[in-house]
């Protein structure tokens, strides 16, 4: 193959270099998250071995850890669908570099969601028996078909705007390792930028774009839907289907801005993604996020007016009770401080704060200092309570004390915050993420925690349900192996379009922030 | 005998001198010490010919057009459609109920049921804050529309054409839909494998049996059919000291309990206000409940505050 004149702009090569370039941290990142993986299998052994009874599971709580990291890694791999189709079908050229980072999320997270049903099975040596035996009229298999059809379709979404990419490699790493010479060259298929070919490149993606919003729709739904329809209280709600949707797209913005700020800072992508891509997926972000608090407010707010029978065990557990806590910063910390984290940077008073004597950093540090010394000597002085019990004023001090001290910490920082909009998308990206993963907890277990029949005669520990180190361990490697899958993506294929860019005739935006052009300070996450 | 409030009608249905079963049947028995059927404990009413015309009661349509089979999503051939021309049902007459959960220990006994699970579980009950207390026999509830069948992804659990909602243990995948989906909490699950004796690996799995148990599997009642299908009461209806348990075919219209009382199904039930646990779900359960009026035992001690329905808050 005759050596073609290297067709890279200077900015084009920074793309390439991550391809090839491996420093230690790298190594060291993919040897952590291997050992992480690694350790799951073991924990999956374990409970291969010894049964579902190693988990925290029981009886009255049959799905937990297992089913909330379903829902979480099928909720994320929805922004695939969001950003290329639709952001594709309405236009909007800034989402160019910053797609197949979407895509590919889509696909790692994929990979790991649907695997989770499967950790989660009791037989899974009869794994077969769903196809020998399936019937349609089992949610499950709506969600195998679904899942399995908009794994297929979103990676076909990612492959095929990859292909001249993929040919540019081919042709780049003419003189490289076989294995990537070879790579490139099959999943190349021949591209070489002919008027044909392009044009049916853009019809393909096209017709995909319209063909993956329902596909992608229906997979979230059909999640819902296990728990939808069954009779339970909590989770016998009509909203279930778009109230997921919302809470997916939600959830799955976030997390390509902090694969944004993560793959930027490590691969020097300054020129691509640029304060401006933040700004407008920070718009996304906090769109998504009212529309997702706003299906919150109507799924709790009709069954807490009427206060039936049967609703009214896990809705006070959830507003004031046992799993008030977390319900209450998936909200406040998952929605609305992620929310108020992305205005900030455009906030002109912000700065100001600074001038408030106990918003300075260092009464703001010492006092909590204090606080965290008092809450940690709290426990012996307070009377043990069986629950955690409602609101009540004693009881909950503590949470109290952390709650106002977080307002204050945030307060302090939020001037910081205004001078790093990018360190702020992140922040509040991870919090809406970590908020996305106890929501769907909080769904999950308070409803089964208050069936119709009173948990009885369960036991001992069957009537509470306390995920075990089996199920923390397979989490964990879930969340690990999807870091590892998307980050081997990354070294393997150009994280950023190359021939997309190109095309747009991507110039550098300016940069938004008066603080410096591309100063380190403002770029640079700060965490 | 303060069931003489009651109208009896004592059938001796023929049948209940066709008692000698296969000795399969006989084995467990003899092992649980029950006295054998037909040597003085009351058997099933229903007689082993075929069944004469099928009674409706509630508007329920049975036999054929049943709406209701539409769930046996296969020919059953696994166990066969059932006993043909049968709707078993059951009553439990709650005033009768003491709480002393022989029917639990006899069903444990009788299936090796696992640790952790009850298959027939007896709640402690008190509807509202100035309700009497009662106990809940809880078994499956067999229901005719029943929302684990529906779930089930594999067929493990189905619908069959005599009322019984059967578990295919050696099929069951573990999703644990089946559990989520039941409204009654009539599901256990093998969360371990669960020890077994010499005497149940010696069985083959049978499932109108029930008595091995397999680590990953979904399990529950099944209206004991291996005892049924002999002339013979479910192990918890024939264990009932105070004959609070009635089994029989909704079909033939009566119903025996453990005191050898067999009556009509449809006068015992319409002349206690008979009623059905979770009606308004609409899952169409095939257990009836008498309610607990003028209960003859103590009921749930009261310094342990029984639970009332939805799930026990206060």
């Amino acid at each position: 193959m005759p050596r073609r004149p290297d067709p890279f702009s200077p900015r084009e090569r920074v793309l390439l270099a991550s391809l090839t370039t491996a420093g230690p941290g790298f190594s060291a990142l993919v040897g952590a998250l291997l050992a992480v993986i690694a350790w799951g299998i073991i924990a999956y052994t374990v409970q291969l071995r010894y049964g579902l009874g190693v988990t925290g599971l029981r009886d009255n709580f049959m799905w937990g850890v297992y089913i909330t990291n379903f829902v979480f890694f099928i909720g994320v791999s929805h922004v695939g669908a969001l950003m290329s189709a639709i952001l594709r079908i309405t236009g909007a050229e800034w989402r160019r570099p910053i797609t197949r980072m979407a895509e590919a999320i889509t696909f790692a997270s994929l990979l790991m969601g649907a695997l989770m049903p499967f950790v989660d099975m009791g037989r899974p040596d009869r794994i077969l028996n769903l196809l020998l035996h399936g019937r349609l009229q089992s949610p499950v298999l709506w969600d195998i078909l679904s899942i399995g059809t908009y794994l297929t379709g979103s990676t076909l979404f990612l492959y095929v705007p990859m292909i001249p990419d993929i040919a540019l490699l081919r042709d780049r790493f003419a003189a490289g390792p076989a294995w990537r010479r070879r790579l490139y060259t099959v999943l190349a298929v021949g591209w070489k930028g002919t008027e044909a070919q392009r044009h049916h490149l853009e019809r393909i993606m096209g017709v995909m774009a319209v063909l993956i919003i329902p596909i992608a729709v229906s997979v979230h739904t059909v999640v819902s839907w296990i728990f939808g329809m069954t009779l339970r209280a909590g989770w016998n709600s009509t909203i279930f289907g778009p109230y997921f949707v919302s809470g997916a797209l939600f959830s799955g913005a976030a997390a390509v801005v902090t694969a944004m700020a993560a793959f930027r800072w490590a691969y020097h992508l300054e020129d691509y993604i640029t304060e401006v891509h933040f700004r407008r997926m920070g718009y996304l972000v906090i769109a998504l996020g009212m529309i997702y608090a706003y299906f919150t407010f109507a799924e709790y707010l009709t069954p807490a007016y009427k206060m039936a029978a049967s609703e009214r065990g896990y809705l006070n557990a959830v507003f004031s009770g046992q799993f008030a806590r977390l319900f209450w910063f998936t909200q406040v910390g998952g929605v609305l401080l992620p929310v108020l984290l992305l205005t900030v940077p455009r906030v002109g008073w912000v700065p100001r704060l600074t001038r408030v004597p106990v918003l300075r950093p260092v009464p703001t540090l010492a006092t909590i200092a204090t606080s965290l010394l008092v809450l940690l000597l709290l426990p012996a002085v307070l009377p043990r309570t069986a629950a955690f019990g409602g609101f009540a004023l004693i009881r909950q001090l503590p949470a109290w004390i952390i709650a106002a001290l977080g307002a204050w910490l945030f307060l302090t920082l939020l001037p910081l915050f205004h001078q790093r909009p990018i360190a702020a998308a992140v922040v509040a990206s991870l919090l809406v993420n970590v908020g996305a993963w106890l929501k769907r907890f909080v769904i999950i277990v308070p409803t089964l925690q208050y069936p119709f029949l009173p948990i009885q005669r369960a036991p001992a520990g069957w009537a509470i349900y306390r995920p075990t180190w089996v199920e923390w361990s397979i989490t964990a490697g879930a969340l690990a192996g999807f870091v590892l899958v998307y980050l081997l993506f990354s070294k393997v294929f150009p994280i950023v379009s190359i021939w997309e860019t190109r095309e747009e005739g991507h110039r550098p935006a300016p940069a938004s922030s008066a603080v410096g052009t591309h100063g380190e300070a403002a770029d640079a996450p700060v965490l | 005998m303060a069931l003489t409030r009651r109208s009896f009608l004592k059938i001796l249905a023929a049948g209940t001198a066709v008692m000698a079963g296969p000795p399969a049947g006989n084995r467990l028995l003899r092992r649980l010490r029950l006295r054998p059927a037909g040597g003085g404990l009351p058997a099933l009413a229903a007689s082993r010919e075929p069944a004469g015309p099928i009674v409706r009661l509630f508007g329920l349509p049975a036999g054929d057009g049943d709406p209701t089979l539409a769930y046996a999503a296969e020919p059953n051939t696994r166990t066969g459609p059932g006993e043909a021309g049968r709707r078993w049902v059951m009553v439990i007459d709650l005033a009768r109920c003491d709480g002393c959960r022989e029917c639990t220990r006899a069903c444990t006994a009788m299936h090796f049921v696992p640790s952790g699970q009850e298959w027939i579980r007896v709640y402690e009950m008190r509807d509202h804050a100035t309700g009497n207390a009662y106990w809940l026999p809880r078994p499956c509830m067999q229901c005719d529309n029943p929302p684990c069948v529906k779930v089930c992804p594999v067929s493990a659990s189905w619908k069959r054409e005599d009322g019984i909602v059967m578990q295919d243990t050696s099929r069951c995948i573990g999703c644990r839909f089946c559990i989520a989906a039941c409204p009654y909490q009539a599901r256990g699950f093998n969360w371990v494998q669960p020890p077994e004796s010499e005497e149940q690996r010696r069985q083959p799995y049978d499932m109108e049996w029930n008595t091995r148990h397999f680590k990953g599997t979904t399990e529950k009642c099944i209206f004991c059919p291996g005892l049924v299908k002999e002339g013979r009461l479910p192990a918890c209806v024939s264990a009932c000291p105070m004959g609070a348990l009635y089994f029989g075919d909704q079909a033939e219209d009566a119903v025996t309990n453990s005191q050898g009382e067999t009556v009509r199904f449809s006068q015992l039930v319409q002349e206690n206000a008979g009623y059905r646990f979770l009606e308004e779900l609409g899952t169409e359960p095939r257990v009836y409940y008498l309610p607990p009026r003028k209960p003859l035992y103590p009921p749930p001690p009261s310094e342990q505050e029984p639970a009332a329905l939805g799930g026990g808050h206060r």
